[in-house]
Parts: C-alpha cells; structure tokens; sequence
C-alpha cells in the first residue's frame, strides 16, 4: 500500500490537463510513442475537439523510481466542466492528492478555485503546477503570486512545466511519491469500495472504476451495491493501463475496474459504496446522492419516420451515460420525440452533438427548461419542467424558479459590460471580490433559467474571452412566471412554448419572432407570427407572400423532370416542421435559441 | 387513364434553320438527316401499333416543322396515317415560323389533313425579334397572318413571348393588341425563361440581364390575363389561353391530363398506363436505335401511386380544372390549413369538391403540390 499513489489532476479548462495526462502516460513507457494519440484519455472525438474532458478515465501508471522502488500511481481523471461537479466530487473522493494546474499565461481562473476548494473539502494534498512555461506569454512571476494570494498556497512549492514540451514531468513524478500521502485502509476490514465511474462495453456491460478503501475484492465475490442492496458476483477484477489488465484481485488502496454482470452504466451509481454480501461494511463511503438533472429539453427526429432510429440510439447512448433521463413526449409541431434530463447546458451539448455524430441523428431539440414550482389556489403543488404542461395562469397561487450563486472571474476592466450582463439576466445580490490587483470575482445570485442558453456564450464574447464562470445550485425563489406561446399563422407551435420571468416575456417573444421571420422562407400566402402571453400579443412580425414560381412551359418533356424536382422537395420537406400550412425548416428551431449577435 | 382512350401522336422536327438563344428544346440546323430521320420516324411509329390502337390528335411541333420541304412532309404525314386510323374530328396541329410560310405551303397543310396552325409569331416588336434572335419580323408575320387567315384552316394558334429585361406592359399590350386583330382561337403568352445551356442563360449567370425581375414578370402576368380575360378568352392554363373551350388545344390537354401519348422523334417523350418512356435528344443516336432495333426508346419509367398522385398534382394546379379533393389527402391536417390558407389568400376557389387556382393562383402554382403532400 505504501507503494501506490492515487491523484487526479485539476485544472481550468484548457490549462493542459489531458496534455499533462498524456506525458505522464508516455512517460511511463505505458504506450508506445508510435502508438500515441494526443490526449490518450480522451477517448471521444468531441472531447478531442472541444479540448475538454467529459467522460473520466482512469490510468494505473507504473512507475519506477530513481532508488528502483515500484509504485502504482493512479491517475484518476475528472470531468472538466460544472456540470459534471458531483463527478468530480466523488473521482476526488478517491484521491489523496491533486495536482493543481496552472496555466502560466492565463493565471488562476474560475474553475481553478472552485476545483482548489473542492480538492480542501476532500482534504487532499494540493500540488500547485504553472504549465505552459515555454509559451512566450508566460508570466511565471505573476501566476506565483496569484497562488499566494488568490489560492492561499505556497508559491514556492508550486513546479514548473510544460506538458507540451516534456519539461519538468520528472519532478511531477517525484513530488507526486514525496508529496501526495499513500492510501490508509485496512485490508482486514469488510470491503469497501467507492464507485466513481462507469463505463460501458459492449462485450462485458458496465465496467465499474472503483476505488478500494477497506478489504479486497476478487472475482467469484458476492458483491453488495449498498445504495440499492442488488448484488452481483464478480466476473473480473484489474487494473485500466490504456487497456484492461485483468488482476487477481484488487486491494486495500488501490484503483481499478470490477465487471460484475451489470448491464449498462444506468444500472450503477456514481458514488455507490461496494462492499461483500457476506461480510457487509458498517457504514458506506459518505457523500453519496442521486444526481438530479437540472435543465430539460425535448429531443425530435427531423423526420418523423426516424423516431424509432432515435430512440434506438438514446438507448445506446444511455449505455454510457447514466445522468442523461429521458421519456416519450410528443408535440404538435414536432410529432414523437423525447422529453430529456440532463446535468446541465454542456451536458445538453454533448448528448446532442454525440447522437448526430456517433449516431447519425438528424434532431431538433427545443428550448431548454428548468424545473419550476408551481403553488395553485387549490392548495396543491406541481413541478413543471415542459412549458406545456404549465398551469393555467388563473389557477396559480405562486411560482417559484431555481437559483444558482453564479461566480465570475474577469479582468477588472470588463466588470461594467459583466455587471450589466448579470443585472439583464435578473442577477441579485452581487458581491465583489478582488483576489489580486485588476482581477475581479463577482458574484450573483441569479436564476438558472437565465443561464441555460446562452449566458456562457454571452460572457465570453463581451470580455473577448477572459471571463470565466463558475455556478452552484443554491435554492428555489419565489418569482413572477408566465407562460409564452408562439403562433404562427394563428397556431400555436407547441415546441416553442416556454415559462419566463414576467419582465423577460417580451424581450423572448420579440426575438422569437424576429428569427422566425428570418428562418421561414416565404410562402405562397402572408404568414403572421406572434408572440403571446396570458391572452395577449406582445410580440409580431409579417413574413410576405411571394408572388411568382411557375415555369412557363409544361409539355410532354418537362413532366418527368417537374416530378423529380417535387419529389425532391417532398424529401426536403421531410426536414420541414408542419405548423398548419407553413413549412418551418428545423433550422428555425435552432436559431431561436440564439441571441443576434451570435449569428 | 386506359390506353384505349384516344392517344395523342407528337413529332418532334429536330430541324431549324437557326438557334433562338432562348430555346432549350432540342433541335439542328443541318437539314443534311431530314430523309432519314423521317423514314426512321416512320419505322419507329410502326413499332408502336400494338399500344395505340387509335389517335385522335396529331402535333407536329419541334424544331420548326415549317422548314421541312414539303414532299417530305407529305410522304411523312402518309407514313404516320397508315399506322393507325386517326378519329374523324382529330385536331391536327404544327408549328410555324412566319417566315417560312406562303400561300402554297399553307394550302400543303390544308391538303395533308392540318386542321390548325400554330404560329411561333413571340412578337411583332422588331426590336424585341432581334432581341430573342429571330430570323422574322414585324412585316413577315402580319403577311403571314393574312395568308393564314386567307387560305389556312380556321383554328389559329398564336405562341407569343413576354417578360424578358425591359419589357414594359405598355409595349406588350400594343402586341397583344395587334395579334387579336387576326383573331386567333388560341394564344400561348410564355414567359421568358431562362435554361442553364442556353445563351441566354448563359448570358445571365454572367450577369447580364434577360429576364424581367420577378415583381415585373409577376405585374405582366396578372395583366395578360386580365387583358385577355376581358377579351374573352379562357385562361385556361397557366401559359394558354382559348377563345372558348372547344379551341383548348385537345393535344396539350392530354399531357396535363395524364391522357395517353405516343412521341416519335429525338428528345419525344410518351406515355401510357402510367409508363414514361423517352427518346435520345439526338437526331443520330436516334436514327441509328431505330435503323437496327426498331425502338429508340432510351429511358424508361414506371410510375408509383404516389408518383402519379404527385404528376396529377402538379399538372392539375397548372389548370384552371385544378385538382380533384380526393387527390389532396383531405384527412390530413395539413391538408385542410393548406386549403384555407390558399381560399383566404385568394389563390384557389373550392367548388364542386374541385380546389382550383385563380389568376394568382397560376402565379404560385409550381409550389402549390408541395404543400399537399406529406
């Protein structure tokens, strides 16, 4: 036990994270140079893509030190993003220590002290390390003393290297084995072991990253899931090096994988505590909750014969990836689709990207929702996340909406522009914080409605990209709701529907249908869209009527041809959303969702 | 449609004496092939007895079947009465070019059973012949008219062109006006078109101007047929007109009607039983298919319910006829919003379970199918 060491590394976005992963991968002669992908641990093209991780991997290194003393150090990777925060929360759960990566140029951000903060409440090691040391805007001094006083570190500890480069990895090694605590644990104890992750296989089913902290477990155990108190026999037990290293078994301390029958990754908990049938532990590992969605969206084909093509690959998709919900819904506008859960914005990007790359999805997905609370005079309750299903306006009593405590670290300068932006989006209470001379973090309470489209988007476009932000789910608050309808042509477009502040009403109904009008193309007759609310227009715009299509000449000839042209269309109308008589491309439903300037 | 009704037989005269830069059907102005095609045009119709059984309209167009001598055109008329009877009242039809005309040539068409001329006059405008590269003009065609009006049968058919950069409806009023002085039966008013491998749509992807923009094409359409309609005629599809409905030209009806035809020549198309079939567009390949298989049938098609449904769609919104409910999928939703949409637009009346385009209606009428299918 002495020999094994479990970290993970934490990092603001881009600050080198996966890079860093990658070196010390190859620097442990783990996988062949030749072999070697950039950022091994990102398996995933979009992770590649958007240089993010969002799916954790674990690596068991080898490792041999300068005495010639073996150790296995166990690299725990965490998700990069707020929206996987309790993933973090429980990867970190099995760590001893942290490294804490810095990017030499940009300093300390947003993430970066949330994710120190995280790695207090576990009471790990913290190992400050400035990468980037090689770019030319390097600025070496000044992150230092961003360590010392926005981070409460000590400077002099933090290394120095650039993972790009291979510089300094030597001493992340050393002091990762000088710095970092082995685990404790006793192996006579019952087991007890914390599932942090999952993972799914086709061949095997879920495949469970666990970290061992009591006991021992080995293949032929009768294990118990103390959540739900199922219990599996174990298949296989090893070790992830790149690929699975089957082990006879896994003890006291160490990181590795357990195959145990589960089907597919929704069959497991993150945060699960796994201990023997027989010989039960006492208590489970602490921290343990269900993770809950927060934003909600309905996911459409395009086309309407594709449903079943859909819900096929939601199905595949959910084999590895327990947090997404979803269930049957059906619109108007939209025909069969499914009304889905998801962590947050990002989570919502990613399921949607990776069902149109990996599975080949053509969808629409409709304006994200949060989850209100409704008090009608009746005296009862309801939790509406689909605006369809809002209660009538005369029958509510009260309403409230989920707040976050948004946190928001920008360069002093763009506090003006960053304010305005948050007091737009009905942020309350600001406080400010001024961790080192011209840095700011602000920080608002505000609604977590305002922030599900596009607020990120927004913040780093008006401070050219140096704003980071950072949000935590604090409580639900009473608020004046209303529910917006769009028509088009007199009918309402169910999909567009939406709840909205009372105040934030006509500003979403004027966009809506100044997109509209630019999304649909003109038809043979006028097409009116409104926006309204309580009985009430509050918002239009007129798409004119073109006057000319016909082709002059139709004879023997031209039939055939005239015909594949309109079976031609009649395919393009399949990727048409039908409101009445108006063809509105699946575009339009997509564009909505965009503020003008995005364009 | 059952092939036993009465067939229409087109020829297509892949011979002019030049090309008009606007024109895409196809033709040649090397008359060099004129014997053989016309034998092989003859052989070809022979192979086909066994489908049609009898016509009862006859459509020399092309090409400008006026070029043909008019030997030929009697051995080649003699040819196609032998292949099957046509009905006593047929309406036999060609096409015209002013210039080619005389007295005698037309007392030749009288004699060889045409009982209607269409006259490819486009415009009496010399500025505007020149502008459409025609090799006739002003004074040609008013000789021609008085010739044809003199000596010719009774049913006149005039094809005009308008629309094309420029083209005021003060201007084309003072054409109008002038052609109903010879009253014809029947008038094509075509709106300048352009085709990719054409000079004219050539000249345009380059930027230079030969259409009318939409909003002028749009204005000179609507006045057309109110200028005609208060003339009495019947706009009776989107591009023709009839001074009533017995000089509706009954070929053209059967391609918008579904009827069987058959089309002997390069680039004809035919149909029968729900089968399209096509000819090469060249007067060679054509000749040489028919000289060793006696077929120059080089595409074919078979079409679906749904095709058809689609084809009576689109061709029925060309008309004033319209489209039958019962072909617009009346259960579906869509159908009755696209329906109420087109009456509260004034693009279609509903009567006698018929939705049928207005005016309007014929200026939008190539979108109007897609709006009823799913």
């Amino acid at each position: 036990m002495s020999n094994i060491r479990n970290f993970s590394i934490i990092a603001h976005i881009d600050h080198g994270k996966s890079t860093l992963a990658d070196r010390l991968i190859q620097h442990t002669g783990l996988v062949d140079a030749r072999q070697f992908r950039d950022q091994i641990l990102d398996s995933m093209d979009l992770e590649r893509e958007r240089g993010i991780t969002i799916k954790s991997q674990t690596v068991t290194l080898p490792y041999i030190a300068a005495d010639g003393t073996h150790y296995e150090l166990n690299l725990i990777d965490t998700p990069g993003h707020v929206d996987f925060s309790y993933e973090v929360s429980r990867a970190l759960a099995s760590c001893e220590g942290v490294l804490l990566l810095i990017d030499a140029s940009q300093g300390v951000e947003a993430q970066t002290l949330a994710n120190m903060y995280l790695a207090m409440e576990h009471d790990l090691a913290i190992i400050p390390v400035i990468n980037k040391i090689d770019l030319p805007s390097a600025d070496i001094d000044r992150t230092r003393e961003q360590i010392d006083r926005e981070l409460g570190l000590d400077p002099d500890e933090a290394l120095l290297c650039s993972a790009k480069e291979g510089i300094g990895i030597d001493a992340v090694f050393d002091a990762v084995i000088a710095r970092i605590p082995p685990p404790r644990g006793s192996c006579t104890e019952p087991l007890s072991a914390l599932l942090f992750d999952a993972r799914y296989d086709p061949f095997r089913g879920a495949i469970i990253s666990c970290r061992v902290f009591d006991g021992t477990v080995k293949p032929g155990d009768i294990l118990r899931f103390m959540s739900n108190g199922h219990t599996h026999k174990v298949e296989e037990v090893g070790l992830f090096q790149i690929v699975r290293e089957p082990r006879k078994e896994l003890g006291t301390g160490s990181v590795g994988y357990i195959i145990c029958g589960l089907k597919t990754v929704a069959d497991t908990r993150v945060g699960d505590t796994i201990t023997h049938d027989q010989r039960p532990a006492a208590k489970p590992q602490p921290g343990f909750r269900d993770v809950k969605p927060v934003v909600f969206s309905s996911i459409y084909p395009i086309s309407s014969d594709e449903y079943s093509a859909l819900l096929d690959a939601l199905e595949k998709y959910k084999l590895n990836d327990a947090a997404l919900i979803y269930q049957k819904d059906s619109s108007a506008a939209l025909g069969q689709g499914f009304r889905c859960g998801f962590l947050g914005l990002l989570h919502l990007e990613i399921v949607q990207q990776r069902l149109e790359r990996e599975y080949q999805q053509a969808i629409i997905m409709t304006v994200p929702s949060v989850q209100y609370h409704f008090k009608l005079k009746d005296g009862t309750s309801v939790i509406v996340e689909n605006p369809l299903y809002a209660p009538d306006p005369t029958e509510i009593e009260s309403a409230e909406e989920p707040y976050i405590r948004a946190g928001i670290l920008i360069p002093e300068r763009y506090m003006g522009v960053v304010m305005n932006l948050c007091l737009e989006r009905r942020g309350t209470n600001p406080r400010t914080h001024y961790p080192t001379p011209g840095r700011i973090e602000l920080v608002f309470d505000m609604p977590l409605a305002e922030v599900i489209f596009d607020f990120y988007d927004r913040l780093k476009t008006i401070t050219q990209g140096y704003g980071s932000f950072d949000y935590e789910m604090i409580d639900y608050r009473q608020s004046e709701l209303v529910k917006l309808d769009i028509l088009v042509n007199g009918e309402r477009v169910d999909a567009l529907s939406l709840i909205v502040h009372r105040d934030r009403a006509r500003q979403w109904a004027v966009q809506v249908c100044d997109r509209l009008k630019e999304e649909i193309p003109r038809h043979q007759f006028k097409i009116a869209i409104q926006g309204a609310s309580g009985g009430k227009i509050i918002a239009r715009s007129t798409i004119s009527a073109f006057r000319k299509d016909v082709t002059a000449k139709c004879y023997g000839g031209d039939i055939t041809r005239k015909r594949k042209l309109l079976e031609k269309q009649k395919e393009g109308k399949k990727r048409m959303k039908m409101v009445g008589a108006v063809m509105i491309p699946q575009q339009a439903f997509v564009a909505v969702l965009k503020t003008k300037d995005e364009k | 449609m059952k092939s036993d009704s009465a067939a229409g037989l087109y020829v297509h005269v892949p011979f002019c004496k030049g090309k008009c830069p606007y024109c895409d059907f196809y033709s040649i102005t090397d008359p060099g092939a004129e014997r053989r095609w016309a034998r092989a045009l003859i052989r070809e119709g022979q192979g086909y007895r066994a489908d049609f059984s009898a016509f009862d309209s006859l459509y020399l167009g092309g090409g400008t079947p006026s070029v043909l001598p008019d030997d030929l055109l009697a051995e080649l008329l003699a040819g196609l009465d032998a292949l099957r009877p046509f009905a006593s009242e047929s309406e036999r039809t060609i096409e015209c070019n002013p210039n080619d005309l005389s007295p005698e040539r037309i007392e030749c068409y009288r004699s060889l059973g045409f009982n209607r001329i269409s006259l490819g006059i486009q415009s009496l405008d010399d500025t505007e012949l020149a502008f459409l590269g025609r090799r006739h003009r002003r004074s040609d065609t008013l000789r021609a008219l008085d010739w044809v009006r003199e000596r010719g049968p009774n049913n006149l058919g005039i094809d005009l062109i308008y629309g094309f950069a420029g083209h005021s409806i003060a201007r084309w009023r003072s054409t109008l006006e002038a052609v109903l002085r010879y009253q014809p039966q029947h008038l094509s008013c075509y709106q300048l078109t352009l085709a990719d491998r054409t000079p004219f749509g050539r000249a345009a992807a380059t930027g230079q101007p030969r259409l009318a923009t939409p909003e002028e094409q749009a204005d000179l359409f609507l006045f057309t047929a109110e200028f005609l309609g208060e003339r009495g005629f019947l706009h009776y599809e989107v591009s023709n007109f009839a001074r009533d409905s017995t000089y509706r030209c009954r070929h053209n009806l059967k391609y918008w009607s579904r009827a069987p035809y058959l089309g002997l020549g390069p680039a004809a198309h035919s149909h029968r039983d729900g089968v399209r079939w096509w000819n090469p567009a060249s007067v060679e390949a054509y000749c040489r298919a028919v000289e060793v298989t006696g077929s120059a049938a080089a595409g074919r098609e078979q079409l679906s319910s749904e095709q058809i449904r689609l084809e009576d769609l689109a061709l029925g919104f060309r008309t004033r006829e319209g489209v039958a409910l019962e072909q617009l999928d009346p259960g579906a939703p869509r159908t009755q919003a696209a329906i109420a949409e087109l009456l509260e637009a004034g693009l279609a009346t509903l009567a006698a379970g018929r939705l049928r385009p207005t005016t309007r209606g014929f200026l939008v009428a190539d979108g109007l199918s897609l709006l009823f299918v799913a």
